[in-house]
């Protein structure tokens, strides 16, 4: 596919701005890149245009990545089913006035939430000092918390989804990620180290 | 048989419905599987290996509803009570995996008995004030053979001599225990110190190579996903089993969306199922087996209208009354290495002077909590999520103490059955299929209150013992008058049962002892729903073994039969 811009789904205001607030909330420290580093903005572009890609970077593929040995299969994205993707569709696009996706009713989607939220924060978020970004995200507490739930899993999620850019978040944290196929022997099991 | 699709339908492919598929396949006769989620676990067509999409993936499974159900596409409500109105909240209550395998897909396979007094527990222990206690139909002697089988076709590894409190058992199980986590090497130690007696848990992990499925190799991605090497065996085991037949058809995405009658109104002809594209189809069969688990079964009596002349289908809704006891320590613990939980205690499951005297002082005759499971954190996003955003968020990442150095126990706490406790149909909400959604109504009785209350600092003392240099302790659901945790107000517990309660009397049962409806006598109840007590022990080799039982008496198999060793 060829995509219209560099991103998904952000313009590159909102991506950067997005950068910024994440790395408020996972802030770079000694031995750790923090949000921006670990390209958190880019697994939520992703996640927010998912369905730009074909099949939809919803749910990553098996059996492994290739990091552990066998063969890399996370970044063959597993197609959706029809209800599935009503369902992604719905949360991430919002439920837009479309009968099969109200039958509960409106959905506000993902995008919106993202839309609105930037714009509320501003375009001098990036240059307001650290006690006014938090007042300001603090004023939008629903997008605040999806963002954050968000930046959480572009930090430490399988890079496939665009996040955790190599490795880094993972490292940080001493956490080896996905395993298989190889695993653990017993004695790295039940032993103290 | 000429105007029959096949001799069985089967609502649902989880431990109850690939249990029976299995024993059925295996007497000679046709069944046809419909589950209404996706096929993630074994490829359809022979030699059936494994599909490939099951992962190291904490994103897949925890954060975007892989396995179903998603709760935009079928909510469920919930309140405590009919005074909260139609409903608290909707959206995600009792999640149990919506995909081909069900409840066992994610289970991390602790797959322990319940003990012969579980059976008798109103004979033997007695009624407790505003719950209604029943022994179950049959004891756990009638049972012990299934047991037996249903152990070695998932593949349990454990040791037989290893929990003082079990029951009796003919057999030794099919594998030796896999190795223990160090995390837990930690808390036994303590615990054992304190008098306790915890033990290796039997887990239906492979610890050596069994039934052509390799050993576990302690990928830590246990609780909450699929095996990605197929080193658990439920529910692939029997599902895989019954596809080498021949006569096992199963049909993925195939909603079930009524139980059909035929003139007589007391013989199912089948049922009416919706496929992937919405298109209505039939299934007539002989028998219906409903396995859809005791959330979805009842919910599919209901809106059938059948097999509800008691009033009783969706009542007796059980789920553990989950206490969480956890501490941090000074030292790391790798919880990410090992099958998620290897050991467990049965301790606060067996009343002692001390709880006797805790119970009267509550006004309670007894109380009993459940078996504890010693855990460990493993995933980084559920461990940052639960972490403050800002400045501390990175050094507590990198520290970790809410993964890598976090010990957690918690109680399946055992859970009365209330007649007032409920599934039942939301008047107003649906799912993606036009029906009514499912609605819980719940709220512990104060049984289960009281002992959480009363084992929970022991179990602090355990931790404390071993090291922790920080505890806390929550429960599931919050306790009355607490507010709700991370978990919720509704229960977060995927142990559910009791809502089509099997007995003697139709005036008090929904399915007889062999789990068929009292109202339709070709409708077989598989699964957890005919639970008539929840005791404290996870549910699934009980589903399993119940399974094999009512499965093989439908078909005129003989029962099974084991000898009490020493009693020969």
């Amino acid at each position: 596919m060829t995509a219209p811009s560099r991103h998904a789904f952000f313009t590159d205001h909102e991506h950067a701005l997005v950068g910024v607030a994440c790395e408020r909330m996972i802030p770079a420290e000694h031995g750790h890149p923090g949000a921006r580093a670990l390209g958190v903005a880019d697994y939520i572009d992703t996640l927010l245009g998912a369905f730009s890609f074909d099949p939809p970077r919803i749910f990553a593929g098996g059996p492994f990545s290739g990091r552990a040995g066998g063969d890399a299969g996370f970044d063959r994205f597993v197609a959706l089913s029809n209800t599935q993707e009503l369902a992604w569709r719905t949360r991430i696009e919002g439920s837009l006035g479309r009968p099969e996706r109200e039958f509960n009713g409106p959905v506000r989607g993902w995008q919106e939430t993202y839309r609105d939220g930037i714009a509320t924060i501003g375009t001098d978020f990036a240059t307001a000092d650290a006690d006014e970004q938090d007042r300001r995200l603090a004023a939008v507490a629903e997008f605040r918390d999806l963002l954050y739930r968000h930046a959480c899993e572009g930090a430490y999620g399988a890079p496939e989804y665009g996040g955790n850019r190599e490795l880094a978040g993972w490292q940080a944290i001493r956490f080896p990620g996905d395993v298989q196929p190889r695993g653990y022997t017993d004695e790295e099991v039940s032993g103290r180290a | 048989m000429s105007d029959l699709d096949c001799d069985a339908v089967i609502v649902g492919s989880g431990p109850a419905g690939a249990t029976a598929a299995h024993v059925l396949t295996e007497a000679g006769r046709s069944v046809i599987v419909l589950e209404k989620g996706r096929n993630h676990l074994l490829d359809l067509d022979a030699p059936f290996g494994p599909k490939g999409d099951v992962s190291n993936d904490e994103i897949k499974f925890l954060s975007r509803h892989f396995l179903g159900p998603d709760p935009l596409l079928e909510p469920r409500a919930f309140r405590r009570t009919a005074a909260d109105g139609d409903r608290l909240m909707v959206g995600d209550v009792n999640n149990l995996p919506s995909t081909v395998g069900g409840g066992g897909f994610h289970a991390d396979g602790k797959l322990p008995r319940f003990r012969e007094v579980d059976f008798r527990a109103a004979s033997e222990l007695g009624p407790i004030e505003g719950a209604e206690l029943v022994d179950w139909p049959f004891g756990y002697d009638e049972l012990e053979p299934y047991y037996g089988e249903a152990e070695r076709i998932v593949g349990v590894a454990g040791d037989a001599d290893a929990n003082p409190f079990a029951s009796w058992r003919a057999d030794p199980y099919p594998m030796p225990p896999g190795p223990d986590m160090f995390a837990a090497i930690v808390s036994s130690e303590a615990a054992t110190k304190l008098g306790y007696h915890p033990y290796r848990a039997p887990t239906g992990v492979n610890s050596v190579e069994y039934d052509g499925r390799p050993a576990c190799n302690n990928c830590g991605f246990c609780a909450y996903y699929g095996c990605p090497i197929e080193a658990k065996g439920d529910p692939v085991a029997p599902l895989r089993r019954a596809l080498r037949t021949g006569r096992c058809d199963i049909r993925p995405e195939c909603y079930v969306s009524h139980v059909e009658l035929d003139g007589s109104g007391r013989r199912a002809r089948g049922v009416r199922y919706l496929d992937r594209e919405g298109v209505e189809h039939v299934v007539r069969a002989r028998f219906v087996i409903l396995g859809a688990g005791a959330f979805e079964t009842p919910r599919l009596l209901l809106r059938s209208e059948i097999g509800n002349s008691s009033d009783l289908v969706g009542r007796f809704l059980m789920f553990h009354f989950q206490t969480f006891v956890v501490g941090t320590f000074p030292f790391r613990l790798h919880g990410h290495r090992g099958r998620a939980v290897t050991h467990l205690h049965d301790d606060h499951m067996i009343p002692d002077a001390e709880s006797l005297a805790a119970a009267r002082e509550a006004g309670l005759p007894y109380f009993r909590a459940g078996i504890v499971e010693h855990g460990a954190a493993a995933g980084p996003i559920q461990e940052a999520i639960h972490l403050p955003p800002g400045s501390l968020h990175s050094r507590l990442m990198m520290e970790s103490t809410l993964r890598d150095r976090l010990l957690a126990f918690t109680v399946q706490g055992e859970d009365l059955p209330q007649a007032t406790n409920r599934i039942d149909l939301d008047p107003a909400v649906c799912d993606v299929w036009g029906n009514p959604a499912g609605r819980v109504t719940y709220s512990p009785h104060r049984h289960e209150v009281v002992a959480s209350e009363h084992y929970a600092p022991k179990l602090t003392r355990i931790l404390e013992a071993a090291g922790a240099v920080w505890t806390t302790t929550s429960t599931s659901p919050p306790r009355p008058g607490q507010r709700a945790d991370a978990f919720g107000l509704a229960p977060a517990s995927r142990h559910i049962m009791g809502t089509a309660r099997m007995g003697a009397d139709p005036r008090t049962s929904v399915t007889d002892p062999w789990q068929r409806l009292h109202d339709v006598d070709n409708v077989m109840v598989a699964d957890s729903s005919v639970f008539p007590t929840s005791t404290g022990y996870g549910p699934t080799l009980t589903i399993v073994a119940l399974a094999i039982r009512a499965a093989r008496a439908l078909v005129d198999l003989d029962p099974l039969r084991s000898v009490r060793p020493g009693r020969a």
